[in-house]
């Protein structure tokens, strides 16, 4: 890093657990205490704001290489770090697709040229995302870009034998295949959830068991090869007896729910805005309940946000021609506060380990997700919880102005975010980037 | 009423008004002249993104008696794939001052994303949109069903409700805009909805909607009906599973010409109905699509009423009460 400096948080709120002042200090967390005092620091008054670990998404779109009218490494990182995130996780599904060495290590290079936020980028199961033959996983691994997670995200593993092969394959570097559980046959042409309102509008359905069933496969392949599994937003009240049925026979499997499917739901579809379009669809209340419920049980594992940056014009048209996808960076916190915390599912401590120490555990992220201790690297976040603020999406850091919640008044606001040790994020805001020097 | 898109948000006294309105335009239907001067040098455009020319037709004379200018856009083919379009004819249209939209899409909801977005402000009259909803058919569906009740109790059609009437809906449900159109409508005015269908045609969770789902044809007709309306099948969904072959669609839940003897032996009257164009021998055996039980003809007549009824009323704001003085 060029220009180490020193900052001295005061008042925090230690994962709305007990107040502490935090001095950092050359990128790590110096000292953690009680009137802690530096005088070279940069003081930044943090009473009533709560410091978490950096957040960690295993599941964003940052659309470059290929898709920058989208998104970019650059406009995505900026929103990551708006939203208190300091590492993210680059799905595969750029064009080219992430499924070579040469890609990953692309992707991974903007990010650190960028440095907003930690870029990692996932590599493609299948070349192409084609769901034929495996990609170049080895390559991806070995790269400077030491990509751990594997996924085909958009498009499901769908092949049986393609994903056990997958599942045993990435054991040779400790990876983890993230599956996005999508039975294909039952789910061609699919427009939203099967259920009541589909029946009504006349969209073609995308039922619940079309996740469900992949997933009863998967943890079924993943227990009989011994092979860790993740499974990408999970959206059903099915999906998580499966998920909390595999954990309870011991199952390595890991689950993610997004926070649009934590509070929206399929009755939004009426309006046929695209901008309700998503994959997986909004479901039903039910669900979303079922969802909550199973992230303060621990049966779901963590947050992904599923940013999914799209240019207006792949939006402002009919439902049926728009593309699914919804931005989330920048409001994900507030909708966790929201929709778990303010409701009593869950408390902060709990919010740091679904959104920042679970991630980086499953993806391999060293050096994120880490406790809020003296040595530790210095990615944090400070919440002023007691905030409120009306979702615009025209003022948002990220291209994609696909946004659900716009007008939406929502608890709390990310006022900074730590970042190797530097304010990226200061009194909500953008400061500068961090420098990377050397390779 | 803004806009014509669905019928679920038409309350009574709305179906009534264009109901009533449509029997006055069916009047001047009848006469030598058969114009009305309300929509002089208005401009309604015919929005089509999927072929129909029945509904074309239908919507044209319409315009036509009422002295509307007519723009007639075909843009079949650039539906799906291409999104824009869309937006760009919507802005289209609005740079030309159209005055009102005919809208045939064969996206669900593109009528109301049309009337919603703000690419555009004018009424927007849904001429059928994919697997949602048909106003106008279920209008004039409803309007025939009026005559038929009128003509077995001798009372006028005007101010009519089908209140107790029960419709039979067969066939491709799943698919079909008109019975999601008609059982809004034949609902509210009072109809019992009765949907008989093989199951992989019916939507999987109709628990709330205001009808009776039959599997079995037969027992839909014992348990009594005056009306039954047969929907168009394609053939195509064969392929798909949905029934092993026509053949076997059409013994299960065509009306064949033993249906159509049974409804014909009961002791009230039944009316036949199909929204065309129809499929003989398939759905619906020439016996009963030719016999004088079948309405098929007074719908495609009262289609035109309808859709006269409709611009009229989304145009210029009038009401039924306008060519009824003193009712
Ligand atoms: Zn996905």
């Amino acid at each position: 890093m060029t220009k180490p400096s020193t900052y001295l948080i005061k008042g925090a709120s230690l994962l709305g657990e007990r107040e502490a002042d935090i001095l950092i200090r050359d990128g790590l967390i110096a000292e953690v205490g009680a009137d802690v005092s530096s005088p070279e620091a940069d003081i930044i008054d943090a009473k009533g704001l709560i410091a978490l670990p950096g957040l960690v998404d295993l599941h964003t779109h940052l659309r470059e290489p290929g898709l920058e009218d989208a998104e970019t490494v650059e406009t995505g990182s900026r929103a990551a770090a708006l939203g208190g995130y300091t590492a993210v996780f680059a799905m595969a599904n750029s064009n080219p697709v992430a499924d070579t060495a040469g890609v990953v290590e692309q992707v991974y290079e903007l990010g650190r040229k960028s440095g907003w936020t930690e870029v990692q980028p996932i590599g493609a199961v299948t070349a192409g995302l084609a769901g034929e033959r495996l990609s170049e996983i080895g390559a991806m691994a070995e790269s400077r870009a030491k990509v751990r997670v594997f996924s085909d995200d958009g498009m499901c593993v769908w092949d049986p034998a393609l994903m056990r092969r997958a599942l045993e394959y990435v054991k040779t570097f400790n990876g983890v295949v993230a599956q996005h559980a999508q039975e294909p046959r039952l789910t061609e042409g699919a427009q939203m959830n099967e259920g009541k309102v589909s029946a009504e509008l006349g969209l073609a359905g995308w039922p619940a068991v079309a996740e469900e069933s992949i997933i009863a496969r998967d943890v079924l392949l993943a227990e009989h090869v011994g092979s860790r599994l993740h499974i990408c937003h999970l959206s059903t009240k099915g999906s998580v007896e499966i998920v909390r049925w595999a954990k309870e026979r011991g199952i390595d499997v890991t689950a993610e729910a997004t926070p649009h499917h934590l509070l929206l739901t399929d009755e939004l579809v009426r309006t046929y805005d695209p901008v309700y379009k998503v994959n997986p669809p909004l479901r039903t209340e039910e669900d979303v309940m079922a969802l909550r419920q199973a992230i303060a049980d621990g049966i779901i594992d963590i947050i992904g946000t599923d940013h999914a940056p799209h240019p207006t014009e792949s939006k402002d048209c009919e439902w049926a021609c728009a593309a699914n996808g919804m931005t989330g960076l920048e409001q994900a916190l507030s909708i966790v506060q929201k929709t778990l915390v303010d409701t009593g599912l869950i408390s902060w401590a709990d919010v740091a380990r679904i959104m920042s120490a679970k991630p980086a555990e499953i993806g391999l992220a060293t050096g994120q997700g880490r406790p809020l201790e003296a040595g530790e690297p210095a990615n944090l976040v400070l919440v002023d919880p007691a905030a409120t603020r009306t979702i615009d999406p025209q003022a948002q850091a990220t291209k994609g102005k696909n946004n659900p919640y716009r007008g939406l008044e929502v608890p709390g606001a990310v006022m900074a975010t730590f970042y190797g040790g530097h304010p990226v994020v200061k009194d909500g805001k953008l400061t500068t980037p961090v420098t990377h020097v050397g390779n | 009423m803004r806009h014509l898109l669905d019928t679920k948000d038409l309350s009574l006294a709305d179906a009534l008004n264009i109901l009533d309105t449509a029997d006055y335009m069916g009047e001047i239907g009848q006469r030598e002249v058969k114009k009305l001067p309300v929509l002089q040098g208005r401009t309604v455009v015919n929005l089509f993104f999927e072929d129909s020319t029945r509904t074309r037709l239908s919507f044209e004379a319409a315009e036509k008696r009422l002295s509307a200018d007519i723009i007639n856009f075909s843009a079949k083919g650039s539906s799906v794939s291409k999104g824009e379009s869309l937006k760009d004819t919507a802005q289209t249209l609005a740079a030309i001052n159209a005055d009102a939209v005919v809208i045939r899409h064969g996206a669900s909801g593109a009528p109301q994303r049309l009337a919603e977005a703000g690419w555009i402000d004018v009424p927007v009259l849904n001429a059928g949109d994919g697997t949602h909803a048909h106003p106008t058919q279920a209008l004039l569906d409803a309007m025939t069903l009026r005559q038929f009740r009128a003509q077995t109790t001798g009372a006028e059609t005007r101010g009519l409700t089908l209140e107790g009437m029960r419709v039979a809906i067969v066939g491709d449900i799943l698919h079909s805009r008109v019975a999601r159109s008609n059982l809004w409508l034949l609902t509210t005015l009072g109809a019992q909805v009765k949907f008989v269908a093989p199951p992989t045609l019916l939507p999987v969770e109709t628990e709330d909607w205001p009808c009776e789902i039959f599997y079995n044809f037969d027992e839909a007709i014992e348990s009594g009906v005056d009306a039954v309306m047969m929907l168009r099948i394609q053939k195509e969904r064969m392929h798909n599973a949905f029934f092993p072959s026509s053949e076997e669609y059409s013994r299960l839940w065509g009306l064949t010409p033993e249906r159509f003897a049974r409804l014909d032996a009961a002791d009230h009257e039944t009316a036949v109905l199909h929204p065309g164009p129809m499929n003989r021998g398939l759905e619906i055996s020439a016996e009963a699509a030719d016999s004088d039980r079948s309405w098929v003809l007074r719908q495609v007549t009262n289609g035109v009423s309808v859709r006269m009824a409709a611009l009229y009323l989304l145009m210029t704001g009038g009401k039924s009460a306008d060519f009824y003085p003193g009712a």
